[in-house]
């Protein structure tokens, strides 16, 4: 079973911090499919936080097909998280190699580039909450 | 689902000439945390006991579960009620306050106080009024729970306890939601403690409500902006909550409609705190006109050179 662990200071929300502790055990082979997850009451009771936060966290990682919710049972482990594939990444990266050289051609430094990416991606997050 | 666990309707309580709370008018809706904040004497101890039925209203109305506190006994045993300085009988055994709740509450879930307070370690010959603070805070919450009711109300839980037991009780409390899906309304005067279990925030201020609504939302439309001196509107901008003016800088949150993307401003998200204390040092009552426009204010002469 694992445990999860909040940081209350970190600008990552809760439930992601909780969805992304998810996927990190399972890709380091912590918790394997078949495997049930801490259940709502388990977890609040761990790290006190709100019972929604938990079961808006189990919800986005049923939605990403890698858990299931088993009605009065619990959450249960389907399957490992799949990143996408190397060329698809490889694609990505290279154009934001291309947007940040027009970065820092336009003058730039890099702290300023490290803020404009962070905002654009919370931007882009709390948007794609809204319509969720 | 349609009964709201409280709604007021222009409330207000008056003691003698002085208004404790006024004008306040709330939905909250059941199956939620509400953080009910604000600093002493802004009128939450008022409102949690005009919820109870313990104070009844000057003006205005209030229901609790759809009912009229105070009203119906019934609905007394539907509304518990932790307050402020959790009163248990000191000299009582926990067995005998056990006891003493369940004699004087027609529903009573005696395994449920048990079961809570054994796995808690919390020894029940010993007299409350030995206990630690974080003890006497759960064996307060053990009797409140085992009346089952649907609302349960504190007013500052968090107040005396430390904060190893501050979590040991919000733990305690949030489980309680998680099984039994009670309804919390729970008032303090910080609000770092609830940012993790509240899912609803309620901010009083000079006995009004300066902010109520959920807290995810607050949070997604509430933005901490700083740029250039203003004195023009800023395209996304729904109205300016609290600001700060430098003789060069403006420092501003604000609410927002839409993207800021003027490339002038520094936009940055806020956390739960910031939005509450900006609320409780901006503009009066949350009914003034919105104002989408960064005016340049001149800051008062006791202000200048401080």
């Amino acid at each position: 079973m694992i445990v999860f662990r909040i940081d209350g200071r970190s600008a990552i929300p809760p439930y992601l911090q909780i969805v992304q502790q998810v996927k990190h055990a399972l890709r380091l082979g912590m918790i394997e499919p078949g495997d049930q997850l801490p259940t709502i009451k388990q977890v609040v009771a761990d790290v006190a936080i709100n019972p929604n936060t938990v079961l808006k966290a189990y919800r986005d990682l049923e939605r990403d097909g890698l858990v299931e919710g088993r009605a009065g049972v619990g959450t249960f482990v389907l399957k490992r998280p799949d990143g996408p594939p190397p060329p698809l990444l490889a694609q990505l990266r290279r154009s934001l190699d291309r947007w940040l050289r027009s970065a820092f051609d336009a003058g730039l430094d890099p702290e300023s580039i490290e803020s404009l990416f962070e905002s654009g991606l919370r931007d882009s997050l709390s948007e794609e909450e809204d319509t969720a | 689902m349609n009964t709201l666990a409280l709604e007021a309707t222009s409330l207000g309580r008056r003691y003698g000439k002085t208004w404790a709370l006024q004008d306040c008018s709330l939905s909250l809706p059941t199956a939620r945390v509400v953080a009910l904040v604000g600093p002493n004497g802004a009128g939450k101890t008022t409102l949690l006991h005009l919820a109870t039925g313990l104070l009844q209203p000057t003006s205005g109305s209030i229901h609790v579960l759809g009912e009229r506190p105070g009203a119906d006994p019934e609905i007394l045993g539907r509304v518990g009620f932790v307050a402020q300085e959790m009163p248990l009988y000191r000299s009582f055994t926990v067995a005998e306050m056990l006891r003493f709740g369940g004699e004087l509450n027609p529903t009573w879930d005696r395994s449920l106080a048990v079961d809570r307070l054994e796995s808690l370690s919390i020894p029940f010959s010993q007299k409350v009024g030995t206990l630690s603070g974080g003890q006497r805070g759960q064996v307060s919450l053990a009797i409140a729970l085992a009346k089952r009711p649907e609302l349960l109300l504190l007013d500052e839980p968090l107040a005396s306890l430390d904060p190893l037991a501050r979590r040991d009780f919000l733990a305690a409390l949030m489980e309680s939601v998680a099984e039994h899906g009670v309804s919390i309304v729970l008032s303090s005067h910080l609000v770092s403690d609830l940012e993790r279990v509240c899912d609803h925030l309620v901010v009083l201020r000079n006995g009004r409500v300066a902010v109520d609504g959920d807290i995810g939302g607050l949070v997604r439309s509430h933005r901490l902006v700083s740029g250039p001196r203003h004195t023009g509107a800023l395209a996304g901008v729904g109205e300016v909550i609290d600001r700060t003016d430098t003789d060069r800088q403006t420092v501003a949150l604000v609410r927002t409609v839409g993207p800021i993307l003027d490339p002038a401003w520094t936009v940055r998200e806020v956390d739960l705190e910031e939005i509450v204390l900006g609320y409780l040092g901006g503009r009066e009552g949350s009914n003034a006109p919105a104002d989408p426009t960064l005016r340049a204010v001149r800051p008062a002469p006791s202000e200048v050179g401080s």
